[in-house]
């Protein structure tokens, strides 16, 4: 089981359903975690030659039944079987051995390492010498194939994220993966790039593997999707259901078990004075490469605009150069004084409140007390400060409100940041910011791994705010919040608005095309550009 | 070297029967931190004992001694606290860059140019002789802590503007302090060519409890001086400033994660600056009391490395500015009597075992843990 | 006169210490593991080896044993770091307390020990004849020192041409990654930590056995192992640029103990011999190059956005992300 994996993909497909045995079986299996039990006897069959959608919310135990199934966790209970032998995983390496692979949702690659180096490590070949141009050769022959393109030599750093995820999927394809599972694969994707990662499961899937399709997005497992289990709870709602026998509203309820919203009742509001105006922006990124490219936006009292992009277009920059993070070339207006590099302080001073993307990294200091994390906005202003010191009582007082308020699930509020869940997580931050009573809110990926009541609390406070008269930039990846929740819609492609819309006439096939860089000028006479375009 | 491969080391490592297993504890008990912190103390006691015995000498005896030496009477006490004054300030001034996870191992620089300093207003002479005491000792007092200050400010600025590490920087400015003194006190302050300078007139003295034996001949031989009352004091300012001042908040939120910190709206340059000038501040503070309360000159080689001890000090008082205080004394204790404990290291042995035993000890702190049997077959369903 | 060639070759020498200690540093660094105990296993290390070669009399015993002691004492940093997750700044800093101490309460009465027999001292027959580097390298220089100079291609080759170099990479840069493909992070990381205390321990050896042999407490190593930390930041985790800048410095050290010996220097009088306390500000230069060395070797790092690898001091645990 553990000889030199040979880099060759099977021959002969097999054959599901008949009397061969289901390619992966999963039996019962139970796993607990402190406080939850993430699976809960669950069964799962994957047939050779098939793509099966997994599905379910986020905290479903989808992730965790894959994990086990990839040898991360040991489940509590249950059995795995391999082409009908049974199996135990105590790591990766026996699941590749195996002829398990998993493509995760956060990549794990090397970034100051080539393509080449990242699909080597963990590799018996070669012995000892690493003669890189030899394998340079296999991987490009390996990624023709299968018609994922990648330049084996480059770094992975200098490689987009779509490119990332072939360099993922190429790792395991390497190593003789016939089992591919892929872990919500289309959330960092462009419209056109997932439709070229179908293409590759269509091609892996007539070469005999079979895949797991993680997702919760509902309109791909339909499109994708051979056979669907869907997951609530830590249990199988459904199991192994055909793709073709289902609708989108009977999946939404066993993945939820009750009706969701589709769409968010909004209030009309007529917006008032421009609150946020940018001017030519432009600034750098991390590595030194310009992020944004001459940006000009604004936004006005009482509205929603929505920056619609694919990760790593500048988005995430222009959010920092907003709230003072980032310095920038170019002016930036806040109620009409320019803040442009002038300190964080002052912006917060201006009423800019801001929810990160990052909310462990950036958003919260995960060893301080839930009191430390809500006044970190307001410990300069009374009643929090007193003089120089700081009244711990008025403290305590408004972060008991604040929890309370915004229900937040902590036993106390000398509780730790770093215990909360993801959920809690993020209403602590919405409190914070949501409390100091903004003129602007910057509100950068306000839903990412929430479930469905958490998203929708999200929302509803998102949409107070906006009635209540504060302007709000929203800024995310999911293209149907931002349409949800948006007047106004603006495209991001490297660096540039390439894209405006108002929201209600907004075509989402065009902004897709905007988004991966289709022309402006396309857009620009097809889409409705308004009076704000400078 | 070996070439490790995926040969049979490697898994004959990953397949040990046991594995150690840590979960994240959703609550700590308030027993547990002080529990762990004695459990750790006595541990690496025993640990030291058998080192002890290993090396020759009777545990048992270099123990007895320790204690016997160090609180045997009120005059050993007395000793105690004037040992543990400078680990006080010293203390403090680790506990308070700490916090920030500035690691200022420059403590024993800045006394030094803190006793510099102190030193430089009595020898060069910045204020006229025969200045009164309640005057000389507080300008002695403020030239200590900018002394000290100006040592701490160096790694602060190569830190907050070039990004230098500043544990090297610290360590190194150690170093050059250690030879500055000596370039004093062999060169112009030298008093006939011995590494020392002049003593000092008696009005730049700390008052001693021992000057008053007169009037109350029971404190006669007892040399605790102002300095113990300077450095409570300071544990006391040091206390409001991190645990109920705004900048306080500023520095525990910019220790627990500084990109957070930077998104509130505080300027992380600053404060690593003025944090840094603060911590050297109150060791320089204790250069001051110490050539002015206990040697009452300045020479080459009166700190037994208090800088250094602060370091565990402040980590075993969980930079606590008020634990500091007892934590401080218990080590006074070590060090008074470890000046006649043979061989010369067992103190810093004892220290160090100290140390290494309550970082080990925190791992309880924040995980349960369990040593579990691994698997070795499939499992089967229950 | 101060003879340069004498300065150079005698500054190689003293700049294999430093050498050992930041090539064993930058291994375990490259595998995410920060160990401050340099100074603490240094001096083990020189401890143990001057003391087998007093009582046994043979000094590669000596060796052999110093650097058994380094890693011994390195695995401790391992434990505490990699499986109790403990901070990697504090552990190290009671790694060199707990080193220092145990090596003072080691060498009591070492001090007074007369000669021992050393490492031999060779002359390489062809290489010695090349013109200025020839007498400066080659002539007359401790058998360390050679190994030193096959140390450093060695280690680079190692990380950078090599399966398990490449393993290593990844796990001081991305440890998820290669836990995911079946490289196990924690056993790499005790490795690399391992061979860190390995070459700290010979760095102390160097001391005792080669270069400045006999026992002086804690100013047989005299802060060297902060140094070598100190040299990893400013080579950005290369050997090559190690080698360079522990030679380099080794030489500037050595240029400033033979400047307080002549009456005059280039026909000027010299400050250091008229004036004997001046010499202090020749000690106190090393160390204000380290500081000069490390913002230099800190702004080039921050301008490029390389060279720490992105999980040093981070413990990994399994399907926790690191911040």
């Amino acid at each position: 089981m553990r000889g030199p994996t040979q880099p060759t993909a099977p021959t002969t497909p097999a054959v599901g359903g008949g009397g061969s045995p289901p390619a992966v079986e999963l039996r019962g299996i139970v796993k607990r975690f402190p406080g939850v039990v993430a699976n809960d006897g669950v069964d799962f069959d994957l047939r050779a030659g098939e793509v099966h959608a997994l599905l379910g919310e986020n905290g479903a135990g989808k992730s965790t039944l894959m994990n086990i199934l990839d040898g991360l966790y040991q489940p509590d209970a249950g059995e795995i079987r391999v082409d009908g032998r049974p199996v135990t995983f105590r790591s990766p390496r026996d699941a590749i051995a195996a002829g398990l692979g998993m493509v995760h949702q956060h990549f794990t690659l090397v970034a100051s390492q080539t393509v080449t180096e990242n699909i080597l490590i963990g590799l018996d070949r070669p012995r000892f010498r690493l003669d890189l141009r030899r394998f340079d050769d296999e991987v490009a022959a390996l990624a023709e194939r299968h018609g994922l393109r990648v330049d084996p030599r480059a770094k992975v750093w200098q490689l987009s994220v779509g490119e990332q995820q072939r360099v993922e999927i190429l790792k395991v394809l390497y190593r003789g993966a016939r089992v591919l599972i892929m872990d919500e694969p289309t959330a960092v994707l462009a419209p056109l790039e997932i439709e070229d990662l179908f293409a590759t499961l269509r091609s892996m899937t007539a070469e005999g593997r079979s895949i797991v399709f993680i997702s919760h997005k509902l309109g791909e497992v339909l499109a994708i999707a051979d056979r669907i289990t869907v997951m609530r709870r830590g249990r199988v709602t459904a199991a192994g259901i055909p793709g073709g026998s289902v609708d989108r509203g009977e999946l939404a309820t066993l993945m939820v078990g009750r009706e969701v919203l589709e769409s968010i009742e909004r209030v009309p509001v007529s917006p008032g004075r421009t609150i946020l105006a940018l001017e030519g922006v432009e600034a750098d990124g991390d590595k030194g490469i310009q992020a944004l490219r001459g940006v000009s936006i604004e936004v006005r009292a009482g509205e929603i605009v929505g920056i619609a992009a694919v990760a790593g277009n500048g988005q995430s920059e222009l959010a920092e150069v907003i709230t003072g993070l980032r310095s920038c070339r170019g002016r930036v207006f806040v109620d009409g004084e320019d803040v442009a590099n002038r300190s964080v302080g002052r912006t917060i001073d201006r009423g800019v409140a801001h929810v990160p993307e990052d909310r462990t990294g950036v958003g919260t200091a995960p060893n301080l007390s839930l009191v430390d994390n809500l006044i970190m906005k307001r410990y300069r202003a009374a009643p929090i400060a007193r003089g120089w010191s700081i009244d711990m009582g008025a403290a305590r007082g408004v972060a008991a409100r604040l929890k309370d308020g915004y229900d937040i699930a902590a036993p106390t509020v000398d509780t730790q940041a770093r215990l909360l869940s993801g959920g809690n997580l993020q209403r602590l931050i919405l409190a914070r910011e949501i409390e100091s009573q903004p003129q602007l809110l910057v509100a950068v990926q306000p839903t990412r791994g929430l479930d469905v009541g958490a998203i929708e609390s999200a929302h509803r406070l998102l949409l107070e705010r906006r009635a209540a008269g504060a302007a709000i930039l929203l800024i995310s990846e999911d293209l149907d919040e931002v349409l949800a929740l948006s007047d106004r819609v603006a495209v991001m492609y490297e660096g540039r608005i390439v894209g405006r819309f108002e929201a209600v006439e907004a075509d989402v096939a065009r902004i897709g095309l905007l988004m991966t860089g289709g022309t402006g000028e396309e857009a620009q006479s097809a889409g409705p550009t308004e009076g704000d375009a400078r | 070297m070996s070439h490790p491969t995926a040969g049979p080391t490697r898994r004959a490592f990953r397949d040990l029967p046991f594995e150690l297993r840590l979960e994240a504890r959703m609550e700590t008990p308030r027993w547990l931190s002080p529990a762990l912190t004695v459990g750790a103390i006595v541990v690496a006691l025993l640990i030291s004992a058998v080192i002890l015995a290993v090396v020759g000498a009777d545990p048992i005896r270099v123990y007895v001694h320790i204690v016997r030496s160090s609180l045997g009477s009120v005059g050993v006490i007395s000793d105690t606290l004037v040992k543990a004054t400078p680990l006080i300030l010293t203390g403090l001034a680790c506990a308070l860059a700490f916090r920030m996870r500035l690691w200022n191992i420059g403590a024993e620089g800045q006394l030094l140019l803190g006793a510099w300093a102190a030193s430089a207003v009595v020898l060069v002479p910045l204020v006229p002789e025969g200045t009164p005491g309640i005057v000389i000792l507080p300008i002695m007092g403020v030239a200590g802590f900018l002394g000290g200050a100006a040592w701490g400010l160096v790694p602060g600025v190569l830190r907050a503007r070039f990004g230098v590490n500043e544990i090297i920087a610290t360590l190194m400015l150690n170093s050059m302090a250690f030879f500055w003194i000596q370039y004093w006190v062999f060169g112009p302050w030298t008093e006939g060519g011995f590494q020392l300078t002049k003593q000092f007139p008696v009005e730049t003295w700390l008052p001693r409890l021992s000057d008053f034996a007169e009037t109350y001949p029971v404190l006669g031989g007892l040399t605790i001086h102002a300095g113990f009352l300077l450095a409570l004091a300071a544990a006391g300012v040091v206390w409001f400033i991190v645990e109920r001042s705004a900048w306080g908040y500023e520095i525990r939120l910019i220790g627990d994660n500084q990109r957070a910190a930077r998104y509130a709206g505080i300027r992380i340059t600053r404060n690593v600056i003025l944090v840094f000038a603060v911590s050297g501040g109150l060791a320089g503070l204790a250069g001051m009391s110490e050539v002015a309360g206990v040697v009452h000159r300045l020479q080459d080689n009166f700190s037994p490395g208090y800088g250094y001890t602060a370091i565990i000090v402040a980590y075993l008082a969980k930079f606590h500015p008020l634990r500091v205080v007892p934590v401080a004394i218990l080590f006074g204790a070590l060090i008074l009597a470890g000046r006649e404990i043979q061989p010369s290291g067992v103190p810093a042995m004892i220290q160090g075992t100290i140390l290494f035993c309550l970082i080990a000890s925190e791992v309880f702190l924040r995980y349960r843990v369990s040593v579990v049997r691994r698997e070795t077959r499939p499992v089967g369903p229950t | 006169m101060i003879d340069l060639q004498l300065v150079v070759a005698a500054g190689i020498a003293t700049g294999t210490i430093l050498l050992f200690a930041a090539v064993g540093e930058i291994l375990a660094e490259r595998s995410g593991v920060l160990n401050l105990g340099v100074e603490g296993m240094m001096l083990i290390g020189a401890v143990v080896g001057y003391a087998t070669a007093v009582s046994v009399g043979d000094p590669w015993l000596g060796v052999a044993l110093a650097m058994l002691a380094g890693g011994l004492l390195s695995l401790l940093h391992a434990v505490i770091t990699i499986h109790f997750r403990a901070d990697q700044v504090v552990s190290g800093l009671a790694l060199t307390f707990l080193g220092t101490g145990l090596a003072r309460v080691l060498g009591e009465g070492l001090s007074k020990a007369g000669a021992i027999s050393l490492l031999p001292r060779l002359t390489i027959p062809v290489l010695s004849d090349i013109p200025v580097l020839g007498p400066i390298a080659f002539t007359d220089q401790s058998i360390l020192v050679y190994v030193g100079y096959l140390l450093v291609p060695a280690t680079w080759y190692w990380i950078n041409r090599t399966r398990p170099g490449l393993h290593l990479r990844a796990v001081g840069e991305e440890p998820a990654a290669a836990d995911a493909l079946g490289v196990s992070v924690y056993w790499t990381r005790y490795r690399y930590v391992f061979v860190g205390g390995l070459l700290a321990g010979l760095a102390g050896a160097t001391i005792t056995l080669a270069v400045q042999p006999g026992w002086f407490g804690d100013l047989t190593v005299n802060k060297r192992g902060w140094i070598a930390i100190g040299l990893v930041i400013f080579a950005q985790w290369s050997p090559f640029r190690a080698a360079f800048g522990a030679y380099l410095f080794g030489a500037i050290v050595q240029l400033t103990l033979s400047m307080q010996l002549p009456p005059t220097i280039l026909g000027f009088p010299n400050p250091f011999f008229e004036y004997h306390p001046n010499t202090f500000f020749l000690e106190m230069l090393p160390y204000a190059l380290v500081l000069v060395a490390l913002v230099l070797g800190s702004r080039g790092a921050m301008r490029k956005r390389i060279g720490a690898p992105a999980a040093l001091g981070i413990p990994y645990v399994r399907g926790e992300r690191g911040r």
